[in-house]
């Protein structure tokens, strides 16, 4: 299988998407760019909190991500998935059942305590409007990626 | 109007933190408290299989040293310590520390608190003759499917004997599987007077816990967002809690230290191992997180308040560790071109071996380090041009033999297998005891009569 070279993303936006004049109203965008995320485990279960860089960003994870969208980001990895909401602090909370292989010491995998399902979920892809897509900033410092 | 304030410092987040933090914490500035969390979910069981190796043993053995460097600040600054670095023998745990004080001559002038009664390994069959199940709160199972297996059982106990200890003088207590929050609260609510129904308080005090209980976690550690520009952190600031009578308090660190207390590395923290929001249970108290506000109120410093909290629950949640079986986990790097491919032809040649001999496993997990083992499918097809991949292989069995057998299967593989491998100068891998975790409830009323606050003087 020919495997695509991966090179991170230099902006959120993705090219296809932005090079058109008048295109979709929104354009999917990782969530790397829209939040931060800790993840920790009790027994098989991990979770992840997942935490708006700003604000105004809090609404629209609501609305997009989903309990169902992130089981199906996850098929096959986790048994399933509970939300819950945080308004005070823009966060949402997962709790990601079966996600382990067994948890703590029975777990083999290097991720036994789920402590980067965090990262994983950042990966999604949610759909957001033009306008704040280009607005959206990679974090600031030195890339690592190639230029 | 100066309003009094209670200063509590976390010197640990795990036994194997870092060891300069407590030292830093007494030293770098004014604190009240040094709080000091040890115990995770299979500490105690580690800790019980080293004291049926040695019965003085069974505690965080970091603490008695740590002690020693610094009785003589906190005699003199009037600070005092929690911690549940007694693990599963805590009065080992706080005899060493006796000891320690007396060589450091202070005999006489330190005083340790001693909570006992959290441990129910000696109770087990008794509990369960009267029809306590402990069933396993995730699978439903009864205890008794695995008695003959129990290493250690540990009711999870709260903040009321660290409280009648500090109330009795202890300059250091030393419990046993106190909750990490109870190790903040009991300080304050001493300190405070607080009534151990006032809900809100006790939710603050156990939010306070809960922020500070992993150490440097919440101020810069481990912190994702922005992480490029936490500075400093050869040097980190572990957390501390400026406690108002009022239920509020601001979390800081110490000047002159790194890392960073924001709204965001807060709230890295209170998300951390989070289940229900709502309602966060502890043997003190339920604490809702949808009530927590969060303010930068000044460089390093933010302000926690709104708490709410609720009524203990009739229950404790039990921590009981059994003997489950034996694991190994064996790598070798492959490199580049073709690393990712190398791998996974070493994996198909390793696992018809492994049939060949007829060798029978509960699981055998292959992850590729550098291609896709902690995000799996997620992290979309392996790289080509990737430098190298590490073969990680592991499996799992009830009996001993097959994993010990697996073990001699690695290096074979180095002239038996695919090129450009390397990385197999750590010879065999360990054949690992599995210490599995059975989290069960039990009703308060089996557990708070037997718990005694010791006051010994050294």
């Amino acid at each position: 299988m020919p495997a695509k070279k991966r090179v991170p993303k230099r902006t959120p936006v993705k090219k296809a998407a932005s090079s058109r004049a008048a295109g979709p109203a929104t354009v999917p965008v990782q969530l790397r760019w829209l939040a931060h995320a800790r993840s920790g485990d009790k027994g098989d279960t991990a979770n992840v909190g997942l935490i708006a860089l700003e604000p105004e960003y809090y609404p629209l994870l609501v609305k997009e991500v989903t309990r169902q969208r992130v089981a199906r980001h996850f098929r096959g990895g986790v048994a399933s998935v509970e939300r819950f909401e945080l308004p005070n602090l823009n966060a949402l909370n997962f709790l990601l059942h079966g996600a382990l292989d067994g948890g703590g010491t029975l777990s083999l995998k290097t991720d036994a305590q789920g402590k980067v399902y965090s990262t994983a979920l950042l990966r999604m892809e949610v759909p957001v409007p033009r306008v704040l897509a280009r607005r959206l900033q990679p974090p600031r410092g030195p890339r690592t990626s190639p230029a | 109007m100066s309003e009094r304030k209670v200063r509590v410092a976390a010197g640990q987040g795990f036994w194997g933190d870092w060891l300069e933090a407590p030292v830093r914490q007494v030293r770098g500035g004014e604190i009240d408290y040094l709080m000091l969390d040890y115990l995770a979910e299979v500490t105690m069981s580690i800790m019980q299989k080293q004291k049926g190796r040695d019965p003085r043993m069974g505690y965080a053995r970091d603490f008695p040293p740590l002690m020693e460097r610094i009785l003589p600040d906190i005699a003199e600054k009037g600070i005092r310590v929690t911690s549940n670095a007694g693990g599963v023998n805590p009065r080992g745990c706080a005899e060493a520390v006796l000891e320690a004080a007396r060589r450091q001559g202070l005999a006489g002038r330190i005083r340790v608190g001693l909570v006992t009664g959290d441990d129910i390994l000696d109770r087990l069959d008794d509990l369960l003759a009267r029809g306590h199940e402990l069933r396993d709160m995730d699978t439903g199972r009864p205890l008794s499917d695995i008695r003959d297996k129990v290493l250690s059982a540990n009711a999870y106990i709260g903040m009321a004997p660290i409280v009648e200890a500090l109330k009795g003088g202890a300059d250091v207590v030393v419990t046993g599987r106190v909750t990490d929050t109870g190790l903040t609260l009991g300080p304050l609510v001493h300190e405070f007077g607080w009534s151990p129904e006032d809900w809100d308080r006790i939710a603050a005090g156990t939010v306070a816990g809960h922020i500070i209980e992993c150490g440097a976690q919440c101020s810069g550690g481990n912190l994702l967002r922005d992480w490029r520009s936490v500075k400093g952190m050869a040097n980190p600031g572990f957390p501390i809690v400026e406690a108002s009578a009022d239920g509020t308090f601001v979390v800081t660190k110490h000047a002159r230290t790194g890392g960073v207390v924001s709204v965001p590395s807060v709230t890295e923290q209170l998300v951390y191992e989070m289940g229900d929001p709502n309602s966060y249970i502890t043997p003190d108290g339920t604490a809702d997180f949808t009530s927590i506000r969060l303010e930068q109120a000044g460089r390093d410093r933010v302000r926690v308040s709104g708490i709410t909290g609720g009524p203990r629950t009739p229950m404790l949640k039990v921590s009981i560790a059994y003997f489950y079986g034996y694991k190994a986990v064996g790598t070798l790097v492959y490199s580049w071109p073709d690393a990712y491919d190398k791998a996974t032809a070493a994996d198909k040649i390793l696992r018809q071996r492994l049939a060949d001999l007829g060798l029978e496993f509960e699981q055998i997990l292959t992850e590729y380090v550098g291609a896709n083992a902690t995000h799996g499918p997620l992290a979309g097809p392996p790289d080509p041009e990737a430098p190298e991949v590490q073969l990680r292989i592991g499996v799992r069995a009830r009996e001993k033999a097959p994993v010990e057998r697996f073990t001699r299967e690695i290096a074979p593989l180095v002239l038996t297998g695919p090129p450009s491998v390397t990385g197999f100068a750590g010879g065999r891998p360990a054949v690992e005891e599995i210490v599995a975790y059975w989290p069960a409830l039990i009703d308060r009323r089996e557990i708070e009569p037997h718990i005694k606050v010791e006051i010994l003087t050294a």
